[in-house]
This record gives C-alpha cells, sequence and structure tokens, in this order.
C-alpha cells in the first residue's frame, strides 16, 4: 500500500513555522551566561520536530540544515556551551535561514543557496569551534553506506541461528513466536528447541524466558533481513548468526564465517527517503491553499448552533405546513428565532476566521533586538492585549504598518541612552504594543516614552515641502497630523532602519485602505502613541444604504461624518474644481453620484437632495444623492474577483430583498474627484442591467 | 485489527502515523505528550504504543517507563519514533523498556512493517 503523505505538508510547514517562532522568541530570552536548561530544552525541540517532520516529508535540505543546529543546541542544553551573543545571533540568524528554506518548499520557489551554505558554513565552524561531535554524526551515516556494501557480497544459502533468550526479554514486550513467525516469511524454518534450562513447574515464573533456539533458516536471504529481525533484542539475548553453507563453497567463504557480533542494523530510511524526496514533489504541484487553524471549541460551538437552525427550520415548516391566521405569533416567535440563530451562526463562522493578535505582535521582539543593537539603543518592549482576536485577512494586512510604526518609535521616537539620561528619563525607552476591542472595532496602539513629534521641526518642514503656507498658526493636533500628508520626512538622513522612502502617508493609506484609520497624539519630551482603528473583519461591514435614481448604493458607515440638506446659496462654483460648499471652516467639493454612475436621478436641485458628508484619506468630499435609507450589515463581495477592479466602486452587496447594491469606495471617488478622466468605463451600468 | 496509541507533539507526524495505520485496519488514539498519552493508557488498554522520544511535559522515555511500571502494560509492545540512529540513543530506550525502535524518518510503509512486525 502506498500513502500519499504529501496531505500532510500543509500540516508540517504550518507547525514548522509555529515552530520556528517558538525558537525565535525562546533565543531572544535567553539569558546570556546563565541560561535556563528548559528554555534551551524548548528550542531544541521545535528544531529536532522540524528535522524529523522535514526528514519524513522529503524535504532533505531542510532536515539536514535543522540537524546542524540541533546539534549545537543540544551541546548548549547538555552545558557543554556557554550561551554566548555570538551564539544566539547565530542561531537566529540560522532561524531566518530555515523560515526562508521551508518557505521557498512550501511556495515552490528557489532559495538562496548561498546564503544557506555560508550561515551553515557558519554553524559548522561554531561546532568544530566548541566540541568533536559533529563528528559522529557524520560517522553514523557512512557506517550505513559501507554495512550496504559489504553484506552484497554473502550469499550463502541460508543461516544458522543459534537464540538464547536472557531470562527478562519477554518483559521488554518482545516475544520469540512473533520473530520466529517473521523468520518464517523469508524462507523454510526449522527449529530446534532446548528446554533444558526450564524449571521444575512449581519454580516457574512465567514471565521469565527459560528456552533457547536453534534456528535455520534456508533461502537465498541478504544477512541484514535476519539481523533486522533480532535487532531490538540483540542486548537482551546472546545471538550467533551463521552463514549456511554447501560443503563445496564452505573454504571459499569460510572467514566470513566467522561468528561477527550483530552489527548496528543499517537504517532503511537512508536510501528510501530519497526516492519519497523525489516521489512527493510532483505530487505537491499545485498551489496550497491558505489553511487556518481553528480550535475546536469554536467548531463545536457552530455545530451546536446549526443543530439549533435545524430545529428552527423544522418548527417553521410546520407552521408552514398547516398555517392558519391564529398561527401568526407562532410564525413571528419562529421568525425571531431565525433571525437569532442566523446572527449567532454569522457571529460564530466570522470567530473562526479569528486569530489573537499575537500572531502579528510576536514578530516584534526580534525586530526590536535587531535594530536597538544596530542603533546602540536600549528598548524594552512591552507587548499586552496579545489575544484581543483579529480577523486573519485583516492581520495579515496590518503587519507591514505595523512594522513601520515600531520603526519609526525606535528610529525617530526613542532617544540615545546619554540623551535619555541627561533629560532625567530612564536610559532604557519603552515601546508598548497594545491591542483591545473596541466597539466593532479593534484598537492597536503603539506607544513610545521616547522625544514625541517636535512640532517646530514638522512645521519648518511642511512649509519647506510647500505642504502648508508659513502664515498658517496650527494647533499641535493640526501639525501632528501634517506627517501622514504625502512626500514628509522628518528623518533629517535617510537611516537604513526607517525613511525608506516610505512615509506615514502610505501606512495611513494602508490603514484606510483596510476600512481603519489612524491617529498621532504626542507631548514632546514624554512621547508619542499612534493609534490604530481597525473593523473586526473585511468581510461584513456597517453599511449606509443611500439612493440615486433607481439604484441603491451602501457608503461604509466608518466614513461618513454627516448627512445635510444644503441651500444652494451656500455652494461655490469654482473653475476647475467644480462645487464647493463650505462646510464650517473648509471648504468642501461636492461629487454629483448620479453624473459619476450615468443614472436619471430624481432631481438635480441640491436643495431637494442630500449632502452625504464622507472622509477618506483625512479629506472630505459631500456626495449628492437623492435619498438616505437605512442603515444595515453587509456581506461584501468582491468585484474584482466576479467582474474587474470599478474605480469607485469597493464590492458589491445583496440587500434584504435580492437586490445588488456596489459599495461606494471614498478613496477611489476622491482619485475620481481629483481626476475625471479615470472614470468608471460606461460598461458597467450595462453590466449590472444585465 | 489492533488497538494502538500513537503519542507525537507535532501533528503532522501524529496525522500521518494515524492515517496510515487506520489505512491498514488498525484503531487509532493519539495523543500530543507523555502525559496525556498516560492518562489515557490508564482508562483503557492498547495492542500496541508509538511514542515519540523528544516531547514537551513528559518524554516517551520516561513514558516508557511510567507505562512499564502498570500491570497492564508489563508486555505491551512499546515503540519508540527516534530520530537518533546512534546506539546510545537506542540503548536509553532499551533501558527504559520499549519493545523496539524505528528511526525517523520513516515512510508509511516501513511504518506499517515494523508494526506488522511487533503485532505478528
Amino acid at each position: 500500500m502506498s500513502i500519499d503523505i504529501s496531505q500532510f505538508h500543509d500540516v508540517f510547514f504550518e507547525e514548522s513555522f509555529e515552530g520556528l517562532d517558538a525558537m525565535e522568541s525562546g533565543l531572544l530570552n535567553l539569558d546570556i551566561g546563565a541560561a535556563d536548561v528548559e528554555a534551551i530544552n524548548t528550542i531544541f525541540r521545535a528544531a529536532h520536530s522540524i528535522k524529523g517532520g522535514a526528514g519524513t516529508f522529503g524535504f532533505m535540505a531542510v532536515s539536514e540544515f535543522t540537524h546542524v543546529m540541533e546539534t549545537l543546541l543540544d551541546e548548549m542544553r547538555n552545558g557543554e556551551r556557554d550561551v554566548t551573543p555570538d551564539l544566539t545571533n547565530l542561531l537566529l540568524e540560522a532561524v531566518d535561514v530555515l523560515r526562508e528554506m521551508l518557505t521557498a518548499v512550501q511556495q515552490k520557489t528557489e532559495t538562496d543557496d548561498e546564503r544557506i551554505a555560508d550561515v551553515r558554513q557558519k554553524l559548522e565552524s561554531m561546532l568544530d569551534a566548541g566540541s568533536e561531535s559533529v563528528a559522529g554524526g557524520d560517522a553514523s551515516v557512512a557506517d550505513v553506506t559501507t554495512n550496504k556494501t559489504e553484506e552484497k557480497e554473502a550469499t550463502p544459502k541460508g543461516w544458522k541461528i543459534d537464540f538464547r533468550p536472557h531470562q527478562h526479554l519477554l518483559q521488554t514486550g518482545n516475544d520469540p513466536v512473533r520473530m520466529f513467525r517473521e523468520l518464517e516469511s523469508l524462507g523454510e524454518l526449522s527449529t530446534t528447541v532446548d528446554e533444558s534450562k526450564l524449571p521444575p513447574f512449581s519454580d516457574l515464573e512465567p514471565e521469565d524466558s527459560y528456552l533457547t533456539w536453534q534456528l535455520i533458516i534456508k533461502g537465498d536471504i541478504p544477512k541484514d533481513d535476519v539481523v533486522e529481525i533480532f535487532e531490538w533484542v540483540d542486548d537482551d539475548c546472546d545471538l550467533v548468526i551463521e552463514p549456511l553453507m554447501e560443503a563445496a563453497e564452505e573454504e571459499i567463504v569460510a572467514d566470513q564465517a566467522q561468528p561477527e557480533p550483530v552489527v548496528e542494523v543499517p537504517s532503511e530510511p537512508v536510501k528510501e527517503q530519497t526516492s519519497s524526496d523525489s516521489a512527493a514533489k510532483p505530487a505537491a504541484a499545485a498551489p496550497a491553499a491558505a489553511s487556518i487553524r481553528v480550535g475546536t471549541d469554536k467548531v463545536d460551538s457552530l455545530i451546536n448552533l446549526v443543530g439549533e437552525l435545524v430545529i428552527t427550520q423544522s418548527m417553521l415548516s410546520q407552521i408552514g405546513d398547516n398555517f392558519t391566521e391564529e398561527m401568526l405569533p407562532q410564525l413571528i416567535d419562529g421568525l425571531a428565532q431565525l433571525e437569532r440563530n442566523t446572527r449567532e451562526m454569522q457571529e460564530g463562522i466570522m470567530r473562526i476566521r479569528m486569530l489573537p493578535i499575537s500572531f502579528a505582535f510576536n514578530r516584534f521582539p526580534r525586530l526590536v533586538h535587531d535594530m536597538s543593537d544596530k542603533m546602540g539603543k536600549k528598548v524594552n518592549l512591552k507587548l499586552s492585549g496579545e489575544q484581543t482576536e483579529l480577523d486573519k485577512t485583516v492581520m495579515e494586512k496590518i503587519g507591514d504598518p505595523l512594522v513601520h510604526l515600531v520603526r519609526n518609535s525606535l528610529d525617530h521616537g526613542l532617544e540615545m541612552p546619554d540623551v535619555r539620561a541627561a533629560a532625567g528619563k530612564n536610559e532604557t525607552g519603552t515601546i508598548h504594543l497594545n491591542a483591545y476591542h473596541q466597539g466593532g472595532n479593534i484598537v492597536i496602539e503603539i506607544k513610545d516614552d521616547g522625544a514625541g513629534l517636535n512640532e517646530d521641526k514638522i512645521y519648518k518642514k511642511a512649509v519647506e515641502r510647500g505642504l502648508i503656507n508659513g502664515s498658517e498658526i496650527l494647533s499641535p493636533e493640526k501639525i501632528h497630523e501634517l506627517i501622514f500628508l504625502p512626500g514628509f520626512s522628518t528623518a533629517d538622513v535617510v537611516s537604513d532602519i526607517s525613511g525608506r522612502g516610505v512615509g506615514m502617508d502610505v501606512v495611513r493609506k494602508n490603514i484606510n485602505s483596510l476600512g481603519g484609520s489612524v491617529e498621532v497624539a504626542s507631548k514632546q519630551g514624554e512621547g508619542s502613541s499612534f493609534i490604530i482603528r481597525l473593523p473586526l473583519t473585511l468581510a461584513i461591514m456597517d453599511g449606509q444604504t443611500i439612493r440615486v435614481a433607481d439604484e441603491n448604493y451602501i457608503v461604509p458607515l466608518i466614513s461618513i461624518i454627516e448627512s445635510l440638506e444644503v441651500k444652494a446659496s451656500d455652494i461655490k462654483q469654482v473653475s476647475g474644481r467644480g462645487e464647493l460648499y463650505p462646510l464650517r471652516d473648509e471648504y468642501v467639493p461636492i461629487i454629483r453620484l448620479y453624473d459619476v454612475f450615468g443614472v436619471e436621478p430624481d432631481t438635480t436641485d441640491v436643495e431637494e437632495g442630500l449632502l452625504v458628508v464622507v472622509e477618506g484619506e483625512g479629506q472630505k468630499i459631500g456626495l449628492f444623492v437623492d435619498d438616505l435609507l437605512g442603515q444595515q450589515q453587509v456581506v461584501i463581495k468582491s468585484l474584482e474577483t466576479n467582474y474587474r477592479k470599478v474605480l469607485g466602486i469597493s464590492g458589491a452587496t445583496i440587500l434584504g430583498d435580492g437586490t445588488v447594491a456596489l459599495i461606494l469606495d471614498v478613496p477611489g471617488l476622491m482619485t475620481l474627484y481629483r481626476d475625471p478622466s479615470a472614470a468608471i468605463p460606461p460598461q458597467i451600468n450595462d453590466e449590472r442591467a444585465a | 485489527m489492533a488497538k494502538i496509541l500513537a503519542v507525537d507533539d507535532s501533528a503532522s507526524m501524529r496525522q500521518m502515523v494515524a492515517f496510515t495505520l487506520k489505512g491498514a485496519g488498525h484503531t487509532v488514539t493519539d495523543a500530543a505528550d507523555g502525559k496525556q498519552a498516560l492518562d489515557i493508557a490508564k482508562t483503557q488498554s492498547f495492542d500496541l504504543v508509538l511514542t515519540d522520544v523528544n516531547m514537551p511535559v513528559m518524554d516517551g522515555l520516561t513514558l516508557t517507563r511510567e507505562l512499564r511500571a502498570l500491570p497492564a502494560y508489563r508486555f505491551t509492545p512499546i515503540l519508540v519514533l527516534t530520530t537518533e540512529a546512534g546506539t546510545d540513543k537506542k540503548q536509553e530506550g532499551r533501558a527504559a523498556g520499549a519493545t523496539g525502535w524505528l528511526v525517523k524518518p520513516f515512510n508509511p510503509d516501513q511504518l506499517l512493517t515494523t508494526v506488522r512486525k511487533v503485532l505478528g
């Protein structure tokens, strides 16, 4: 029977990446000099599992690389090697390489062989410098091959086996009868039992072995096969295996007939693995589907809910079967129950996609460790709220903006130890990453106790860049906001760490594209904190339904500032910028949605419709609509997957009455306002009508 | 067919072992560490125990010793799954009371062959 083990690859990758994360955080927490054995053991075990799994699933390069790391870790946990910063840094580098190797295998991409060889070389020279144990590892492999070749030469007619079990042999769970049966499967077997040591029945210990055997097995059988049958008991018995020769051949092979001690049995996997290695590759060609690991309690609660749904359904269908008007209250009850079931199901299913934010936070100890080392800053990283759950997709997309913000805090926020000391602060700065739920949102804070934003510097820079003119007087909050403008960077020198040309504007844009927002609060000399608000999920959002002509559209509730009736006389016509509406102290451009979508509105008179003021990318615009309808949660269906990307529309949803409504993309509408030539192609309307 | 207890802290190994053995008609119960396995072993009986060596909470050798100390497991075949081909590692397994071992990496066929060897 041949089993396709590629089906376990996904689980293997998943647990290996988890193992790497565990190794990484373990290594970062190791106390130099006085490392805790249990901590090293945990790291060792992770490496060990990856090595074993990689070998089993045919990823030999990964297995071999991990073997070298494991050997080092083994010496560390045995106390043969001191934990030094060099050692942990090298192991951290090896973890990175291993992660790249695994990613490459998983995604079937190329590996950076040079880097792998380089780090492996470093690991090996580290090993050589401390201990001689590598040689031992290689030797066992060499043994196997020599054994193989030697055994080929002997082709006796069979084997004569003298088997004398020690008294306790049965207590190892081994059973001579089983071994004989196995021998029998190799060839023709004859046995002679010697029961001379059998004690009188009254003294007989049923758990002990008293018998010895002379076994003769005939056939063209490799000695390995015979040795293998006894491999588990060779210490629990006296065993002599001699070739059974025809008289004529006896002389020629006489010297090989010497009873030799049972040799270490070659471990077959070495040979077999290569074949399963090549076999595994074509089978695993299909791109891996993203998988998610879900706690059984979540699945159980869903199954429970499905049960309730089934009950409600049967109740409703009973009502429907012979419905009379008196049953109306029952029907209403049933529908209410259905609504509750549906809502709970929805929540339950959403929870499946939820992962604790620790998945995103976990990379920071390493990042901060490496960066602070490089910059000579002292940093204490605090993580809290790691168990706060967040949608998997949001999690994947928030990673980069978070890294950017943490880098920023380290690079621009925290001061050098001497500067901090001079300011009367603790030399070690603190960066605090915190996450919690608030309403339907998740809030992530990145807080540092560094210098805070330098308002004068920011103001000057903004003037220099032409973002503001020098005559304005801005509140500190307004000045802080300036850092999110495109083309703004306060770094005097572009450093290796932040300021790679990616500014805060990109961070804000990325977060906005997730339907979230980012704000900054800062106090000079005391530090800054960035506050990110994100929706819990991207699949469902709160929407405001609006109507233009006969079409319903959805505006994300989070982007709506206010809705108002306007007077035609308030509206200013500005050449090149269209209509502007003065909303308190600013002018808001107006977009007439019927123009954008090419539909026939109820009215083109601004006084008869409504202006919905929305915000995106820090800018406000007013959407002119016919009417506001209800607010509801909508399930977002991708337009891109089902049709194609359309500027100004982020997706579609199905309303309660079965009609389709398009979801407006506020930043897209802004782009459209600035550059009408990017307008929606007319086919979109045909398509929708069809 | 036999009742087998498979112990490994790696989920992929557990799944692979269980899938292979179930495919051969055995009943498989799995556990993620020695402690879990020991608790299970105390409440039901098994014809064979397969255990990884390196595991958190309780390692495979301790599990083997603990099982051998239980009257119900004095003669039960216990196989350790080890990545070390070295003689001293095998000796350790044997000293703990293991019946035999299977060296990792192994493929499903090798696993079945070894299991057949102990179950007869």
